[in-house]
């Protein structure tokens, strides 16, 4: 005879959370998942982090696995909290973030009826998750659980729904220890030997090579990070991150050409143009990365290494193809060129650098700020400053963004040595993501300085978290760069709209200081240059949460920018350089 | 083999292994939808004594990249074991089941009767004024015989949907 079962479904569901090392769960109560609020009340190994909106309790999740490499937890009601957290389930998917969202659910005999507050969850989140489960018998809840774990942080890592039918949580259930192992999901980690040994021959014959890595790096864990490092320096190749790989390889480090991409540095996207062997690890071949396929590094060889196959040959085709974790693929990489006597061309590698170094003397990030008394702010000043500023305090420090100019000035003027600092919206670009990151970043790391680099429309798309800052007293800084604009649109519509500027001025402005007051933080606010350091230093040496509202150039575009559509010899460069480059072509104008 | 960059349409048909799981389907209809694949025929069922384990055969088209990517994309969906493509990895027998409705008298009753026979078409219902022939064979088969109907008095189709095995004796 089965044991008697001693335990709810809510207490069991927290069981398994604490067996899977759960700390922190972002959350939001309501009528389905009152069992389980009851059970978090009579615990305490498990904090539950209360949000304003069910959209930022996974944002916030999604900053805590990225900073420290964890699965995230997440926990809302029913209906309506279900399909607040959409968002930032196709969020998390998009950018490959480890994330369990635990949804409440109607009692399972009303499923189906239009019950109050139902919402077909798991049909809904379909296509937003990696995987979701929808629990009906109270044997499979435990089991469940650790599986949804599993899924969210094996392979590709990705966001996993389990949908909580209210009776379930109620209802005893049995318990049932983690394995630690799938029973059927298998993903491919070991690199192929002949594929390695296929691709260190063709490195080793590369005239103009280039390493292109990205996310993947980092989703593959600090070893990763430091292999890649110690791969490149071996080669002595030159190497490039995208967006979602800044970090993964240091910033400051001579092989290093910066981001790559539609706002990339000059030399990077020139490099991918002309190499003849690429090395991509971990990274997608995504469109704001290849602008135009049919001009996409024509005259290359590439060697793909990816987690998913699904990766691989999706967008560009490429020569050698290796379905790994990007950590095994380069250690076994490194092996394979430590072990090989092929040379290497060094006439040729010298001359290629001569090349990056002539791209380089562009300096397509340059900028000119007025310093005189009164000057406006450049944006691109304001974070070079930020950057200097925190550096040389010698903190950890975690940067968020939210989404448009001011990310991307982030990505290109504020340098990055380490994985796991950088936390930004890239795949789905979503407006309101960078305040909830930084919020779970500052619960994963309460002593480091926690910064939002925000844009003033962006911020306003979940600025109630102001109040989650307040009661949990985390100290993040948002640093907002207020152009008055959804800047990012007003640039196109500049640029490929004859500067009709349809609805992208930022009217109404709240007064961001009285704002952040109002929410039991400090606000700070900067008008011109010589007033930037100060509000700086002050924010930094702020022990509660600030906002800083920094008055930035309203007129200041992002460059270097390759337009839809174009190749990325066709880049545009700032006011500073030479015109240049394409004009917009209309198949370009019918891209995003 | 074609090459990865080979920019021709092909047909192919995939055949799945999936745990017997809720919403396995919609997850692999969603994914064609979801990508904009072309699904021309779809079949599933259990295939295992415990009824545990299901098999989707889908017939699609696409350049050599679009069915790649298309294996690639049902290969990393959770409740999938495996994935085989038996219009590539070897020769492969393809069959379908068709019911077929035609409503005719007189001459025509006789003329439907004899295509039916020629085809090996077995006839499962009958009444004065109907057939209904079933047919199973290769997709182009079908589609031959229905269009025989056509002036024979059709009025009715119903299809399986094709399942298929490799030839040999190799399983996926
Ligand atoms: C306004 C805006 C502008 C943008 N401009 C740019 C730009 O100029 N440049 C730019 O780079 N991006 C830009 N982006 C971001 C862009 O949209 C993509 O999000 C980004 O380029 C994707 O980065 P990635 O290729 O590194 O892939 P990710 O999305 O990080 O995907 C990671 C890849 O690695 C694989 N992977 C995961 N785990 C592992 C593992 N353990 N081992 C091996 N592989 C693994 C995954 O399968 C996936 O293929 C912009 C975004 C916005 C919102
Ligand atoms: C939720 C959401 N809605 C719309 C967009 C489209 N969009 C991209 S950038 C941008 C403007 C952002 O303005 P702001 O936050 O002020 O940043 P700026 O570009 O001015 O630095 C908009 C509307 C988006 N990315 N996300
Ligand atoms: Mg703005």
């Amino acid at each position: 005879m089965a044991a008697e079962l001693t335990q709810s479904g809510a207490e069991i569901l927290l069981r398994a959370l604490r067996d899977q090392g759960v700390e922190v769960i972002f959350g939001y109560p309501g009528g389905a998942v009152l069992p389980i609020y009851d059970a978090l009340f009579q615990q305490n190994s498990i904090r539950h982090i209360l949000v304003r909106h069910e959209q930022a309790a996974v944002h916030a999740a999604e900053g805590y696995a990225r900073s420290t490499g964890r699965v995230g937890c997440v926990l809302v009601t029913s209906g309506p909290g279900a399909t607040n957290a959409v968002t930032g389930l196709v969020d998390a998917l998009m950018d490959s973030i480890p994330i369990v969202c635990l949804t409440g659910q109607v009692p399972t005999h009303l499923i189906g009826n239009d019950a109050f507050q139902e919402a077909d969850t798991t049909g809904i989140t379909r296509p937003a998750t990696k995987h979701n489960y929808l629990v009906k018998r109270p044997e499979d809840l435990a089991r469940v659980v650790h599986e949804a774990f599993y899924v969210a942080s094996h392979g590709r890592p990705g966001p996993v729904v389990i949908d909580l039918p209210k009776d379930i949580v109620i209802n005893k259930a049995p318990y049932a220890e983690p394995t630690g192992q799938h029973p059927s999901y298998r993903p491919r980690t070991e690199p192929d030997a002949d594929q390695i040994a296929k691709a260190v021959a063709l490195l080793k014959g590369a005239k103009r090579p280039v390493i292109y890595a990205g996310g993947g790096v980092i989703n593959a864990g600090p070893e990763a990070s430091a292999l890649l490092t110690e791969f490149a320096r071996t080669t002595g190749f030159p190497i490039t991150n995208t967006l979602m790989g800044l970090g993964s390889y240091p910033a400051s480090d001579p092989q290093f050409l910066g981001m790559l991409g539609m706002h990339g540095t000059y030399e990077a996207n020139l490099v991918m143009h002309g190499c003849d062997v690429m090395l991509a690890i971990g990274a997608r071949f995504d469109d704001r990365i290849t602008g135009r396929l049919d001009a996409f590094s024509q005259g290359s060889q590439k060697i793909h290494i990816d987690i998913d196959g699904s990766s691989i040959n999706k967008n560009v085709a490429v020569d050698i193809p290796i379905v790994a974790d990007a950590g095994k693929a380069l250690a076994a990489l490194l092996a394979a060129w430590k072990a090989s006597d092929a040379p290497v061309d060094k006439p040729a590698l010298a001359s290629w650098w001569r090349q990056i170094d002539a791209w380089r003397e562009k300096k397509s990030l340059k900028f000119t700020q007025d310093m005189k008394r009164g000057g406006i702010i450049k944006p691109q000043y304001a974070i070079q400053r930020l950057y200097e500023i925190t550096r040389a305090r010698k903190q950890e420090v975690f940067i968020t963004t939210e989404v448009g100019q001011h990310q991307m000035w982030a990505a290109q003027h504020f340098n990055f040595e380490k994985p796991n600092r950088w936390m930004t919206s890239g795949g789905l670009g979503t407006m309101g993501y960078g305040l909830p990151a930084a919020m779970g970043v500052q619960l994963a790391h309460p002593d480091a300085l926690v910064i939002d680099i925000a844009g003033e429309a962006s911020i306003q798309m979940n600025i109630q978290e102001m109040g989650t800052l307040a009661q949990y007293r985390l100290p993040v800084k948002i640093f907002i760069l207020n152009n008055q604009y959804m800047g990012m649109v007003r640039q196109w519509q500049e640029l490929l709209h004859g500067s009709r500027y349809s609805e992208t001025y930022s009217n109404a402005l709240p007064d961001f200081v009285k704002l952040a007051e109002s929410y039991h933080a400090t606000g700070m606010r900067a008008q011109s240059v010589e007033e930037l350091d100060a509000v700086i230093h002050a924010m930094l040496d702020c022990p509660t949460a600030v906002i800083a509202d920094i008055a930035v150039d309203q007129a200041e575009n992002c460059f270097p920018m390759i337009p839809s559509g174009a190749a990325h010899n066709e880049m545009l460069l700032g006011p500073e350089h030479e015109a240049s480059g394409a004009g917009i072509t209309d198949a370009g104008l019918a891209l995003v | 083999m074609p090459g990865i960059s080979d920019t021709t349409q092909r047909s192919a048909t995939i055949s799945v292994l999936v745990d017997n799981e809720a919403g396995v389907l919609a997850r692999v209809i969603g994914l064609f939808s979801g990508r904009g694949y072309n699904i021309d025929s779809l079949t599933v069922a259990p295939v295992d004594e415990a009824g545990r384990r299901s098999r989707i055969n889908i017939v699609t088209s696409g350049t050599s990249m679009v069915i790649e990517q298309i294996k690639a994309q049902l290969d990393r969906l959770v409740p999938v074991h495996r994935v085989a493509d038996l219009t590539m990895d070897g020769p492969h027998v393809a069959r379908e089941l068709a019911l077929v409705k035609v409503i005719c008298t007189g001459e025509q009753r006789v003329e439907a009767l004899q295509v039916g026979t020629s085809f090996r078409a077995r006839v499962v219902d009958t009444t004065l004024g109907s057939f209904v022939f079933e047919l199973t064979g290769a997709t182009e088969k079908i589609d031959a015989f229905i269009e025989l109907m056509r002036n024979l008095g059709l009025a009715e189709v119903s299809r399986s949907g094709i399942a298929a095995l490799a030839r040999g004796t190799r399983v996926i």
